[in-house]
């Protein structure tokens, strides 16, 4: 049985309310996966803990997904409070109620963003995307073809020129995608 | 006078004891039930049921939602567990399973990213296979403290009624248990050691048969298994029998019913001595971890075993390790390419009543035996079902996913092409091949 995970007080689980907006029964209910997932009941989740799902492991982009946690929490373990405001990210938009502000459309496309910037500098390069794109496809598409489709990628949004895709290029390219739809999870209440 | 009184008592305590004993073993040496354990388990049903309206009274939350919804409460039991309702599911075999992806090809879109984001999210939150390793949530609590959850409140007569409960299952319940258990233990050492020594006849088969009935049933007891049998007709007398697998205890199970022979790594220590004394009476097959690696010579012994119309059928549990019983993982073809008329078993345990799953990587062995000697019951249903013969252009693999269909379908569980073996390692970097080449597909490409 965990040693210090077990209960989750009653402060925690309503400042974790306000800061991502999630009920208090799913707070309870992700803590409880939370714990699940801590296998070494530590309070806090390693990377081989994400991992050791098969859905996420066998996920082309698994491995930039998990890096988002560790983004969040700047280090190389991701407590229940840093989990919770990336998951906050993935909630779906409802009109008429409070606006969150972890998940706007805004913070929705930063997540996108964080996909392919890895370095964090705010900028898309070539590069990057070829990353991503070789992630996705694997060994099926040569790097020729790649690079030819990372370069007419970049000509459509690139619109000051630079070579590189800023975050607000990358918005605008996107304007017309149902983001909210895409990036958000049905979450039961 | 004090002593005289203490041993007066602890005599008249001592009689009831051997009484019970002595007649539950009577019982199962006879094959008969005077239905006290049915009995018990209707009990133990309605208290489940009178704590569920209290549990829900003292979450004033929770009432409201009640109220709205009655004619769904039945649904929301059912997914109590369940935090999201998922969009994409990925396999390791099929990969991304959403319609929109069969279609035409298309070019590449910065927004692809937002399909494996948010389907790794899904994972992250919910996914069909960890959940598999670790026990089952009960939507309402049994009474026992390793299903209580975190976040449930309990009132003062719940934690008492519970209390009550830990009593009567540690006090009472447990050293019973523990004296049946032993003597069952001894009885079929000590016959199967006696039974060894005749020579290998029909009177020997019989006296095995009978031993082991005999000494199954006693173990059943030592559990407190009510175990619903169903077509009985199906039953194997020789060949290869495949079952779904939670627990060590699946063995007791089903050989309260039928004779099986059995199929294992050797042990050392006390399980040695078990599977030596057994091995003496009749064929099992035992091999030496090292041995297991190479499954021609395995494969071997199980075809001259099933060739032998004399030995017993043989079980066999093709996933591989315990899973939490709500889902039949993976079956490994080795018993499929060897035998080519299968006899599949689906075993399902009522978790209300104890979990029956042995976590090993939580629990030793002894551990799980204590706990589950400390459960209320063991309910199951055990369902034999049809033999099943493999078709002329059938491989093993296919085989052996057509078995694990019916048996996943019959008893009610999940099916999932996952390998149980990821209970303890990680999935191969290959996997992620087949999501890339799904994906690689519908991309144009100059």
């Amino acid at each position: 049985m965990g040693a210090r995970s077990s209960m989750l007080q009653e402060e925690e689980i309503s400042e974790i309310h306000k800061e991502t907006g999630f009920s208090s029964n799913q707070i309870v209910r992700l803590y409880s996966r939370f714990t699940n997932l801590d296998k070494s009941d530590q309070g806090f989740l390693r990377r081989a803990d994400f991992l050791r799902i098969p859905e996420l492991a066998i996920n082309p982009l698994g491995d930039r997904i998990v890096h988002a946690f560790f983004q969040e929490s700047g280090g190389d373990t991701v407590n229940f409070r840093q989990f919770m405001r990336v998951l906050a990210r993935f909630r779906p938009v409802k009109k008429n109620t409070q606006k969150n502000k972890l998940n706007d459309r805004e913070e929705k496309l930063k997540f996108a963003f964080k996909m392919y910037d890895l370095d964090g500098d705010n900028m898309i390069s070539r590069d990057e995307l070829l990353n991503v794109l070789h992630m996705m496809v694997g060994a099926n598409i040569s790097d020729e073809q790649l690079g030819s489709i990372a370069d007419r990628t970049i000509m459509e949004v690139d619109l000051d020129k630079d070579g590189y895709i800023s975050f607000e290029e990358f918005v605008k390219a996107m304007e017309r995608v149902d983001v909210e739809q895409k990036m958000s999870i049905r979450f039961l209440n | 006078m004090g002593e005289h009184f203490l041993m007066a008592a602890l005599s008249l305590l001592f009689l009831p004891i051997i009484v019970v004993v002595t007649l539950v073993i009577t019982l199962a040496t006879c094959g008969k039930s005077i239905g006290v354990r049915k009995w018990y388990v209707d009990l133990l049903l309605r208290i489940f049921e009178a704590c569920k309206v209290k549990v829900q009274v003292a979450n004033p939350s929770e009432e409201l939602d009640n109220e709205n919804d009655e004619e769904v409460s039945n649904e929301t039991d059912a997914k109590a567990d369940q935090i999201i309702e998922k969009d994409f599911f990925l396999s390791a075999t099929k990969g991304v399973e959403k319609p929109e992806w069969r279609s035409s090809k298309k070019d590449f879109e910065l927004s692809d990213v937002l399909y494996f984001s948010k389907c790794g999210m899904e994972a992250i939150i919910e996914d069909s296979v960890t959940k598999r390793f670790s026990a089952e949530e009960l939507p309402s609590w049994n009474l026992l403290t390793r299903t209580q959850k975190p976040h449930q409140f309990m009132s003062v007569r719940l934690t008492a009624l519970w209390c009550v409960g830990c009593f009567v299952r540690y006090v009472i319940l447990l050293p019973f248990r523990l004296m049946i258990a032993i003597f069952g233990v001894v009885m079929l050492i000590v016959l199967t050691v006696l039974i060894g020594y005749l020579r290998e006849s029909s009177l020997k088969r019989k006296l095995y048969r009978w031993a082991s009935l005999v000494s199954f049933r006693i173990l059943c007891r030592a559990f407190s298994c009510v175990i619903r049998y169903h077509n009985r007709e199906n039953m194997a007398k020789s060949g290869i029998c495949v079952a779904n697998h939670t627990s060590p205890v699946d063995v007791i199970i089903l050989s309260c019913d039928n004779c099986y022979a059995m199929i294992g790594q050797t042990h050392g220590g006390f399980l040695g001595v078990f599977q030596r004394s057994l091995a003496r009476a009749t064929a099992h097959i035992w091999f030496e971890r090292s041995e297991a690696r190479d499954r021609g010579l395995v494969a071997k012994r199980l075809r001259s075993h099933i060739a032998d119309p004399n030995k017993l059928p043989i079980l066999i549990f093709p996933e591989g390790t315990c899973i939490n019983n709500t889902s039949v993982m993976m079956f490994k073809k080795g018993s499929f390419e060897v035998g080519s008329t299968i006899y599949p078993i689906a075993i399902k345990y009522d978790p209300r009543f104890g979990d029956a799953f042995w976590n090993s990587s939580k629990h030793s062995y002894s551990q799980h035996l204590l706990e589950l000697m400390t459960s209320w019951a063991l309910v199951c249903d055990v369902w034999y079902l049809p033999p099943m013969t493999k078709l002329e252009n059938e491989d093993a693999v296919a085989f052996a996913n057509r078995v694990k269909s019916k048996i996943a379908s019959r008893g009610g569980l999940v099916e999932l092409d996952w390998d149980g073996g990821l209970k303890r390692s990680y999935v191969k970097e290959t996997m992620k091949e087949v999501p890339q080449e799904q994906y690689s597909k519908i991309l144009k490409v100059d």
